[in-house]
């Protein structure tokens, strides 16, 4: 019997911030090969210059995520077979990030954003005190718990739209670290994390498209956090309003 | 673009619209079933004070609500910011206070 190796079509974008065009590979298919091998092939077997940034290769960094038919997925955990169209392949940087070189995106904006969201742990007790036991039934703790799986790969960021057409919006991911920090009982600063959150950047500009929570490839939900969020900004706005009068 | 402030003004202007605008269909459809004439509607409208706060109210809620809603489209899709964006905001505010308030003065007044 003989065996015919098929050879796809891929295209992959080259450039940096200023310029950039897609340049076609043609790379043999082999059986359970994902985005990160075909790009990784690429590099190896065909062009060395080809910048592209992975760690972990198993969905745990977050460090792989590119464009890919026009969607962004974690490239090391999807399945050539599930994405090809027609045998082609469009494999291109992260969407609404700046790109540094080829599929390589700048991911400060990312980053400095959950920063600015407040998605970080206030205290309510020093190493020296003892250790308070949280229930992991507890209402806060579930809502929290939904949300800590986020591997930062930015997937939500790239696939949202308002991202796309407003630069300062915070974004999902880091609104979805700022719903869980604020449900988090050992957190000692929710009314920090409300008000960065409510900001002319903040969770109110969420259209509610779902975008993030679609394309989440840890199967989070973002836009439940991002609504969340929303809810509980809204009831504290009256209870500051009637606390300062 | 859209911090709590205007997003917390527009959700309590929708919330004074929704039932002002189920009796303004609510009254359109009564005034047209036994086939009222204009000069009959303006003579039960004209110096009332109840029409006038109802419509007055409206007004004021929908210039207000569409002002935002507008805001958050120009910006997103024409990328318009800081005073620019404030003064298209307000600019759409008065202009449907000025049209909204010359209909309803057209209505109430006797």
């Amino acid at each position: 019997m003989s065996f015919t190796q098929n050879i796809m079509d891929v295209s992959i974008w080259r450039g940096d911030a200023q310029a950039g065009a897609f340049a076609h590979f043609e790379v043999p298919a082999q059986k359970s090969q994902t985005i990160l091998d075909v790009v990784a092939w690429i590099q190896q077997h065909q062009d060395p210059t080809l910048s592209y940034r992975y760690a972990c290769r198993v969905g745990m960094c977050g460090s792989c995520a590119m464009m890919v038919n026009g969607v962004p997925r974690w490239t090391c955990r999807t399945h050539v077979e599930k994405v090809l169209e027609g045998n082609k392949l469009e494999v291109a940087p992260l969407r609404n990030l700046p790109v540094i070189k080829d599929l390589v995106t700048d991911m400060d904006s990312f980053f400095d954003k959950w920063i600015a969201a407040e998605g970080r742990h206030h205290p309510t007790a020093s190493r020296l005190d003892p250790i308070a036991a949280i229930s992991p039934e507890s209402a806060g703790r579930v809502k929290a718990n939904a949300g800590i799986e986020c591997i930062n790969c930015s997937v939500c960021y790239a696939a949202c739209d308002t991202v796309a057409s407003n630069p300062d919006y915070l974004g999902p991911a880091a609104l979805q670290r700022a719903w869980t920090v604020y449900n988090d009982a050992k957190d000692a600063d929710k009314q920090a994390v409300l008000d960065a959150v409510s900001g002319v950047g903040g969770c109110h500009n969420c259209h509610t498209q779902g975008s993030c929570t679609a394309h989440c490839p840890n199967d989070l939900d973002p836009m439940t956090a991002i609504a969340g969020l929303k809810r509980v900004s809204a009831a504290s706005f009256f209870k500051r309003r009637k606390a300062r009068a | 673009m859209l911090d709590i402030r205007l997003y917390m003004l527009q959700r309590i202007t929708a919330l004074i619209m929704a039932p002002l605008t189920l009796g303004h269909i609510a009254v359109m459809i009564y005034a047209v079933q036994g086939g009222l004439t204009t000069a009959e509607i303006l003579s039960r409208t004209q110096g009332s004070v109840v029409w006038l706060v109802y419509y007055g109210t409206f007004v004021a809620a929908v210039s207000i609500h569409a002002a935002i809603g507008l805001r958050v489209i120009i910006a997103e899709t024409f990328k318009l910011r800081g005073m620019a964006l404030s003064g298209f905001t307000w600019g759409v505010c008065g202009l449907f206070l000025y049209m909204g308030a010359r209909a309803v003065m057209a209505v109430t007044m006797p």
